[in-house]
């Protein structure tokens, strides 16, 4: 291939971080200075860097973390040493919101105006203070900007924000297969900074604040180095500690930072009942368990597991949806940074069984906690022989690798994960062919959702008919709801599927009058608050006409204001639809324009009542005719259900009547 | 794409469209058994010379037991399906295709949108006034073609003509996302500054006009360009030994755009610079300049 990279030249400190991910440059060819006769000869640059391609997410990360966006030097750089055109560079790097490729304040706030956070009580003086404080939104003052994000995966604890500053030392720092590379990180002040930082540099620091105020936010804004430590991840699980949790049962209990302590709660039991079992036992015991996929399709676990297993072609991948960012959704934060090493050997199970050798966690790129924890429990699990060449003696090779995403939730979309882990744009493909075909790199892959692999142990430690006498015939075992909005305990609640929606709010504790419930997220519906009768299972809601999603269970009383609610619903889509297929490209734009003149109507009561009821019927109709097309007519399930929790407010809620 | 059983004899598939028998070969699309049943589907992204990138959703048909509609351009054919491509869920979501496209987009130049707007009732005005558009100026940054992506329907063919499937070059690509979504060079710079080689390949594949030779460009601005006074010749190019075909389209004596056939086995409608360009400056040179 026969690349033309630009002039443009990089920062020392820009070559500096690609050169801390990648190794130094080998070669004139991949942009030395020196160019030596050998590298007249050997045209290095090409095949061998290619195959590098997927390093470009890594590469783009390292540098917007330690300079604070990506300038035309530093891309062209990174386009140099993996062989990439900087045309499709370009198109990748400008595909994820974490990126910028104009120069801007080494601080970013992001602060959440997603539903959890804007139903939130104060919401609004909340932010009209953030804005006081830190100037208008995109704005660059003192150093840092802010910018509202959609749901940060903190509703529990909403209003959530993020601030993140630029410097060395961040968590994309070290090369892929390096060990625990979170020393130095500092995330809400509880890991050291570094010790050699450069020259007038600051080190990267990532601040989690919330449940946020504005003063807080500003004080992040300032000195993320400072913000106080995030608390306890089992303060997440109203529940922690009850002897009756099979996936909560550790959150609370054991030392997420220790791998004694998780072996001292029953960690490893699982990967050698496996061992005990073989892959065949395994994919066994998984299929009878009747273990359903809780990323959202409610896959059958063990068919997808069977599948790839039983692919000739090789390598096989296990591959960890851990992008989490349906609106709403917080479980798998609260699993990644409760019980981490449970993770890592669910991951491990699936690849023994499948035949993997290598497993990916896709990590959500706004989720600092986690990401310390599982880099730190990869590195123990590593340092321990639970992971490497010969996990637990039993002669059988497995490594995972972190890598991070960078702000698009069209990548929990499974084949978008995939093009986006191979360094290409986070656009879903079309399927046929499926993952465990042709997934991760073109290869066999059984992609799942992290709760989905975690309900593999106790499978495992239960056995498979144990496992299959929790819950309903077509929903076994147990299921995490993530409860929040106008309840008094919101959290991630663990419960035998078959419990009914008014069972799980009892426990949660609703305030005020329960107006409308959120079910799955922004791409799930709503249901009306005396609909409590509803079972949580996936029948169940489906029978309902609704559905269970990711586990989202959002409570919204008569104060919340719906079409705002809804407003923001149709924002999140129009901002994450990836744009390759029209009827979501441009359907969630007209969708939201519609909700816009909806919400002006409500809020303005004309004085031609007449007019204004023919334009909200017109209205009406003209989402109705939308939604349907984009439900039938797009690729993937973003633009599918982008005008689902909207037509349910619609139809059962009466939303604009 | 097409099924042509020429050299390996293929199976035949055989399978239910709109309640009558249809045969194609195997690995056959839908598209391809509703053209040779003379069945008229609206297609904009679909390309005879490309690998389907189904983006356009202008071609979708109902196929029994599926939860959502299918692409007809991209869907192979499968034994014993059910296809109906006139139920009145598929046309809805073309006709919401064609009204979307057209409310955001330029479609005045795309060959036949004018008709299927007006055959499936699209009313493009109906999202108002203020409706999001692409609100694109023509990019002319160099002397042989101009890049308008205000008609741009982003069916990726540019690109893939451009990059793998073709000329190897990877000047263009897409970037942003969403609504916000644009062929673009790096950092959006002109094309002069890009990888570009001139070859002209993506002006072959662009269904909509939005890429088209600075002389049609200018022609149509001026109110010149009347494709009824054209003619098309196709020659063989005389610049090497390849031997490519050109179809020169002439309009007053003036070359006024050169393209080449899409089925020339060899070539696939494929140019360089020296066959696309060299008419405007005989004898060649860096006939880009800026
Ligand atoms: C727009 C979109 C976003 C998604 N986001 C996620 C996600 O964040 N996490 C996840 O596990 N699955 C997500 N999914 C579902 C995945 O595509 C896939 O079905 C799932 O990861 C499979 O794992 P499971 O079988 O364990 O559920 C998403 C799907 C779509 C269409
Ligand atoms: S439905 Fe939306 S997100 Fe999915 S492929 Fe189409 S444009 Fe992209
Ligand atoms: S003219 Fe050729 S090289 Fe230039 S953008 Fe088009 S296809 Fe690519
Ligand atoms: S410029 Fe033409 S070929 Fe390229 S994406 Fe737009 S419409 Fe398609
Ligand atoms: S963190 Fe704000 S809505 Fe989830
Ligand atoms: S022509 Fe089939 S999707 Fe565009």
């Amino acid at each position: 291939m026969d690349l033309r990279f630009g002039d443009s030249k990089p920062t020392d400190e820009e070559k500096a971080a690609v050169d801390d991910l990648l190794g130094p440059p080998p070669s004139a060819w991949e942009g030395a200075d020196d160019r030596s006769t050998g590298d007249l000869r050997w045209a290095v640059g090409g095949r061998d860097a290619r195959e590098r391609r997927d390093l470009l997410l890594p590469g783009l990360h390292a540098v917007n973390d330690r300079v604070g966006w990506i300038s035309e030097g530093a891309l062209t750089y990174l386009c140099r040493r993996l062989t990439v055109p900087p045309a499709e560079a370009y198109g990748v790097a400008t595909f994820y919101s974490m990126f910028s490729m104009r120069p801007r304040p080494a601080t970013v706030v992001h602060v959440c105006t997603d539903i959890a956070c804007a139903a939130a009580p104060g919401a609004d003086d909340f932010q009209a203070d953030v804005e006081r404080r830190l100037g208008p939104a995109g704005e660059a003052r003192d150093g840092a900007v802010w910018q509202p994000s959609p749901c940060l995966g903190l509703c529990e604890r909403a209003p959530a924000a993020l601030a993140i500053r630029a410097g060395q030392g961040c968590p994309s720092a070290a090369g892929p297969g390096a060990g625990a590379s979170s020393n130095g990180v500092s995330a809400n002040g509880s890991s050291p900074a570094p010790s050699a930082s450069a020259p007038g540099g600051a080190a990267y620091a990532a601040a989690v604040v919330a449940p946020a105020t504005a003063e807080a936010v500003e004080a992040a804004a300032r000195a993320p180095e400072d913000a106080a430590e995030e608390p306890d991840a089992a303060l997440a699980v109203p529940q922690a500690g009850d002897p009756q949790l099979k996936l909560l049962s550790r959150i609370g209990v054991a030392d997420p930072g220790s791998l004694d302590s998780y072996r001292a709660n029953g960690g490893y039991r699982a990967l050698r009942r496996a061992f005990a079992l073989g892959p065949a036992g395994v994919l066994r015991e998984v299929t009878d368990s009747g273990l359903v996929g809780r990323g959202g399709a409610a896959f059958p676990t063990g068919r997808k597991w069977q599948a790839t297993a039983s692919q000739p072609d090789h390598p096989h991948y296990v591959v960890c949806n851990a992008d989490e960012s349906e609106p709403g959704t917080f479980k798998d934060r609260v699993l990644m940074e409760g019980d981490p090493f449970a993770l890592i050997e669910s991951m491990t199970i699936a690849g023994y069984a499948t035949g993997a050798h290598k497993g990916f966690l896709y990590l959500r790129g706004e989720y600092p906690r986690a990401l310390r924890r599982l880099t730190d429990a990869i590195a123990q699990a590593r340092a321990r022989g639970l992971l490497g060449d010969d996990v637990l003696g039993q002669g059988y090779a497995f490594d995972i690798e972190i890598r991070r995403g960078a702000g698009a939730y069209i990548c929990g979309e499974e084949t978008a994960l995939f093009n986006s882990l191979e360094g290409n744009r986070g656009e879903p493909r079309s399927k046929p062919p499926f993952p465990v075909e042709k997934g991760l790199f073109g290869k066999p892959t059984a992609a799942n959702n992290v709760e989905t692999l975690v309900n593999v142990l106790p499978v495992l430690e239960m056995g498979a008919e144990a496992y299959a006498a929790i819950g309903t015939g077509k929903s076994t075992g147990p299921k995490l709801f993530c409860v929040a909005g106008s309840v008094e305990r919101p959290g991630i609640y663990e419960l035998p599927f078959g419990a009914t929606l008014g069972d799980l709010l009892n426990l949660a504790g609703v305030t005020g009058d329960l107006r409308a419930v959120l079910l799955g997220g922004a791409a799930g519906g709503f249901v009306r608050g005396d609909e409590l009768d509803i079972p949580l299972t996936f029948e169940g809601t489906r029978e309902a006409g609704t559905t269970l999603g990711s586990g989202v269970v959002l409570a919204l009383d008569s104060s919340v204001p719906l079409p705002r609610i809804l407003l923001r619903i149709a924002e999140f889509f129009r901002d994450e639809s990836c744009g390759q297929c029209v009827p979501c490209r441009i359907g969630t734009v007209r969708q939201e324009e519609a909700l816009h003149r909806l919400a002006a109507r409500v809020g303005a009561p004309s004085t031609n009542g007449s007019n204004a009821t023919a334009g909200t019927a017109e209205d009406i109709a003209l989402l109705r005719e939308v939604g349907e097309a984009m439900r039938d007519a797009s690729i993937c399930g973003l633009g599918q259900t982008a005008w689902n929790a909207v037509e349910s407010a619609i139809d059962r809620l009466g939303a604009y009547a | 794409m097409t099924a042509v059983p020429l050299d390996p004899p293929r199976r035949l598939v055989e399978f239910t469209l709109d309640g009558e028998p249809a045969r194609v070969a195997e690995g056959a699309t839908i598209l391809d058994a509703c053209r040779a049943a003379g069945k008229d589907i609206p297609t904009l992204c679909q390309g005879e010379t490309l690998e389907p990138k189904n983006a356009c959703r202008a071609c979708v048909v109902e196929v029994e037991g599926a939860r959502t509609l299918a692409p007809a351009c991209s869907r192979k054919a499968e034994p014993g399906m059910t296809v109906s491509t006139d139920t009145e869920r598929a046309r809805h979501s073309r006709k919401i295709v064609l009204e979307l496209l057209a409310s955001a987009t330029d479609l005045s130049t795309t060959p036949r949108a004018a008709e299927w707007i007006k055959e499936y009732g699209a009313k493009p005005d109906r999202f108002g006034a203020d409706a999001a558009t692409m609100n694109e100026q023509p990019k002319i940054d160099n002397d042989l073609y101009v890049r308008d992506y205000d008609k741009c329907i982003l069916c990726y063919k540019c690109v893939d003509a451009c990059g793998e499937q073709w000329q190897n070059s990877f000047a263009i690509s897409v970037a942003g996302r969403g609504f916000d979504a644009r062929i673009s060079t790096e950092h959006d710079a002109p094309l002069t500054d890009s990888a570009c080689v001139y070859c002209g390949n993506c002006i072959e594949v662009c269904p909509t006009g939005a890429l088209s030779f600075k002389s049609e460009f200018d022609m149509r601005e001026a109110g010149t360009w009347d494709e009824d006074r054209q003619t098309e010749t196709t020659t063989v190019c005389a610049y090497c030994g390849v031997g490519c075909n050109l179809t020169l389209h002439v309009q007053d004596n003036e070359i006024v755009k050169v393209s080449s056939p899409l089925d020339n086995p060899v070539t696939h409608g494929n140019l360089c610079i020296k066959g696309r360009f060299g008419y405007q400056h005989v004898g060649g040179g860096n006939t880009a300049g800026a």
